[in-house]
């Protein structure tokens, strides 16, 4: 049994492209870039679809539910913690953290939900936890 | 227009230092120039073309001719992390078969050691990196990244840590005759096993050195070649690929080995089977059964079996690798592996191993690497080369 501790979390630093990601995670809103065109979401969020190149993309409210794709328990450091990534429901897997959680107890394919979570700078940051 | 015999490898040189407390990286850049320059009987007045990566200081190859003091008419420096060197050799023998030089050197130096640098933490990233906000904030080191890809291999196709394992093995087995290596003590699986986990799956063991020193290579065009005094090796096959998050789909399963491995085969108009020698990229255990897999040695899902019972080693196993121990156990110079797998496959071909690894009847060898991040984003480049 590992129990997650909260870690100091690196800034994000928000650019023309993310910032409005930000401004709704602060309330507590999960934002993932949709395409117009050819339907697909993606992730990370980007201004022109990676799949069509469609510049008809948009902000869309995403479940915050998702299942953990792969992760790793970074052990040797002073506060372990378990980068994975996470298949949304929507479809697009993310980078992330699992926190609030036994890293011990962490497997693939685990159901996970949302949990923002502040970093250094106080901008809130998308992570999981089992459900 | 393909390379196919259109250039040589006609020098090396790995630096053997392991440790460079007192030497500044452009110093290091020029040692090891100087070595692959006298190796191939060639010198600095000869070289029209240069080749290097963001290891090179300043501002790249512009600080680095300069430095040198050479005179260029052609220049490269694409970056595609730890794998940077072996495109370049492939680069260079464009540009040669183009008729844009005649002498390409290429150099790798780096002191991460001294300077305090290792896997398990997250490097400065530019606020600029286009997924910066969705990648800083999550703490991927270089070791969590590849564990992640690990981990996923052991789901999917049931790989084990005693495979991982047999990869450090075999590469402990050809370090103990590197009087250079940094670990030249044979270990077993258990040693690796009983390593303490840095990032789930992956032991101390499972992960390469970190280590300053560098490498250079000097490509030629054949009729120079063939005016020096030295073994030639014969350029005959390339390709690199760049493989990335893909818009969230995400398979971290295999490598861009898939693309370039290929693409070099069919250039060399050989197959996996007629390879006598391999250096493969070892930044960790994983990397090399994933990319193995991807280059057709063995299928997919299957590398952790292949890789076995000393499958690797040299005078016992179908494919000898990283006869000098690697990056697991020899070097790892700046925290790229590229340089030295090109090195020790024109040693192999040359037959300038240590005689304990030497490949018999070594006429064809093949080296591949990974750059940056597997997880996320990683270049990959193949290179097969022949001896006249
Ligand atoms: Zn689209």
């Amino acid at each position: 049994m590992l129990m997650a501790k909260d870690r100091k979390i690196p800034a994000p630093t928000p650019g023309i492209e993310s910032q409005p990601f930000f401004d709704a995670a602060k309330e507590s809103r999960f934002l993932i870039r949709k395409c117009r065109a050819c339907g697909r979401a993606h992730w990370y969020p980007r201004a022109i679809c990676p799949f069509c190149a469609s510049a008809d993309t948009a902000w869309v409210e995403a479940s915050g539910k998702g299942t953990i794709y792969a992760y790793s328990v970074m052990r040797r450091v002073p506060e372990p913690f378990a980068l994975a990534y996470v298949t949304l429901a929507e479809g697009p897997t993310m980078l992330t953290n699992i926190v609030d959680c036994d890293l011990d107890a962490l497997r693939i394919g685990q159901a996970v939900e949302i949990v923002f979570k502040p970093a250094e700078n106080g901008l809130p940051v998308p992570m999981f936890k089992p459900v | 227009m393909s390379i196919k015999g259109k250039a040589y490898i006609a020098g090396v040189f790995e630096h053997p230092t392991r440790k460079a407390p007192d030497k500044s990286i452009a110093q290091l850049h020029a040692e090891v120039a100087d070595g692959a320059l006298a190796d191939a009987g060639l010198s600095r007045a000869d070289v029209d073309g240069y080749f290097c990566a963001a290891d090179a200081p300043g501002f790249g190859a512009s600080s680095m001719v300069d430095y040198l003091n050479l005179k260029v008419r052609h220049v490269d420096s694409t970056e595609l992390g730890g794998c940077s060197y072996i495109a370049h050799v492939a680069h260079a023998a464009q540009a040669i078969a183009a008729g844009k030089c005649n002498v390409a050197l290429v150099t790798l130096a780096g002191r991460p050691r001294s300077e305090g640098h290792s896997g398990t933490m997250a490097r400065p990233r530019d606020p600029n990196q286009p997924d910066q906000p969705w990648e800083h904030p999550y703490g991927v080191a270089t070791v969590n990244g590849y564990g992640m890809c690990a981990m996923r291999h052991m789901y999917q196709y049931g790989t084990t840590s005693e495979q991982l394992a047999w990869v450090k093995v075999a590469a402990s087995h050809h370090a103990q005759h590197n009087p250079n290596a940094m670990l030249r003590d044979v270990v077993t699986v258990e040693d690796v096993l009983n390593s303490p986990i840095i990032s789930d799956p992956l032991h101390r063991l499972d992960c390469c050195v970190v280590s300053d020193g560098g490498g250079a290579v000097v490509v030629v065009r054949p009729e120079i070649a063939k005016s020096l005094e030295r073994p030639r090796v014969k350029i005959i096959g390339a390709g690199e690929a760049i493989k990335h998050q893909n818009g969230g789909d995400i398979d971290l399963t295999y490598s861009a080995a898939v693309w370039s491995g290929p693409a070099a085969f069919a250039e060399a108009g050989v197959k996996p089977a007629d390879i006598k020698y391999a250096s493969i990229y070892d930044s960790f255990t994983i990397t090399v059964i994933i990319q193995l897999e991807d280059l057709g040695f063995c299928e997919k899902g299957k590398g952790g079996r292949f890789v076995a019972d000393g499958n690797l080693i040299s005078g016992v196993g179908k494919l000898p690798f990283n006869t000098d121990g690697g990056g697991l156990c020899n070097n790892h110079p700046s925290n790229r592996g590229g340089m030295t797998k090109v090195i020790e496959a024109v040693r192999q071909l040359r037959g300038e191993a240590h005689p304990a690894v030497q490949v018999k009847n070594c006429d064809l060898a093949l080296a591949h690497g990974t750059g940056l991040q597997l997880a996320t984003r990683h270049g990959a480049a193949t290179l097969i080369l022949e001896r006249e």
